[in-house]
């Protein structure tokens, strides 16, 4: 292959809300697909019996494993709600300027409320 | 009518007339995705606790296995078509390209079947 550009330059593009938001979506994306592979291995733990599900569970417990889960449950609010933005642009809405800006703010402040939420009916509860 | 020349044909270089299949599946698959991951998340918080028991009584009731293998299948096809994309536009050396999709589709196949697998073993006592 001759060795052209190829797109897409993510090191030389100005950063702009249109491009955090997307690189976003799939960063969180990814994140989401490592944490699926991890509820795939707890499902086979739970299935494999009471000792092995402990010792998964052992595994991904501990108090730096909560920033794990923070981050897995932001992934989680943010690319749902990205996701749902994508499917209302498919529709042909919402494409505006000033549309798109205000629904990307929109996704941004919901994620983070919803990921401290979650976090509080996890955590913040029990002593 | 092609409009690539026969060499870039031969090569597989240029549109496999299947981009838009795999546009069309993702977005079905996120459509799907929106209740089915909702549910999950609100049904695993609503757990009273992460014991084997407790665990085992969930996944042992006929509509959380359902939507549970419904999930895990969905969510690994729609993971596995976004990895793809992503390792199409960021990996551009040709070996590490193929090497890398192979094994996230081996992976995800096995993730997949893992997770049906232990989900129907629970729910239909297989005995644990």
């Amino acid at each position: 292959m001759p060795s052209r550009p190829l797109s897409p330059h993510l090191s030389v593009y100005k950063f702009k809300y249109t491009l955090t938001t997307s690189i976003l979506n799939r960063f969180t994306g990814v994140i989401l697909s490592v944490g699926f592979l991890v509820l795939c291995y707890w499902l086979m733990a739970v299935a494999q019996g009471a000792a092995a599900q402990q010792r998964a569970q052992h595994l991904f417990s501990g108090a730096p494993m909560k920033l794990v889960y923070l981050a897995l449950i932001f992934a989680f609010a943010y690319h749902l709600l990205a996701g749902i933005r994508h499917l209302v642009w498919d529709t042909g809405r919402g494409l505006e300027r000033s549309q798109s800006r205000a629904s990307a703010w929109l996704i941004v402040v919901t994620s983070l409320a919803l990921t401290l939420a979650i976090a509080w009916a996890l955590w913040g509860r029990t002593p | 009518m092609s409009l690539s020349n026969p060499l870039r044909q031969v090569l597989g270089a240029g549109p496999a007339r299947s981009g838009v299949h795999h546009w069309w599946v993702q977005r079905l698959t996120a459509l799907a995705l929106v209740p089915l991951s909702i549910w999950f998340a609100v049904s695993i918080l609503a757990l009273p606790g992460f014991d084997h028991v407790t665990v085992t009584a969930w996944m042992g009731q006929a509509w959380t296995a359902l939507l549970l293998v419904l999930f895990v299948l969905i969510a690994a096809w729609h993971s596995k078509l976004g990895l793809q994309v992503i390792v199409e536009d960021y990996v551009h050396a040709a070996g590490a390209k193929t090497l890398l999709l192979v094994l996230s589709a081996f992976i995800h196949v096995l993730a997949a079947a893992a997770a049906v697998f232990a989900v129907l073993k629970v729910a239909c006592g297989g005995g644990a």
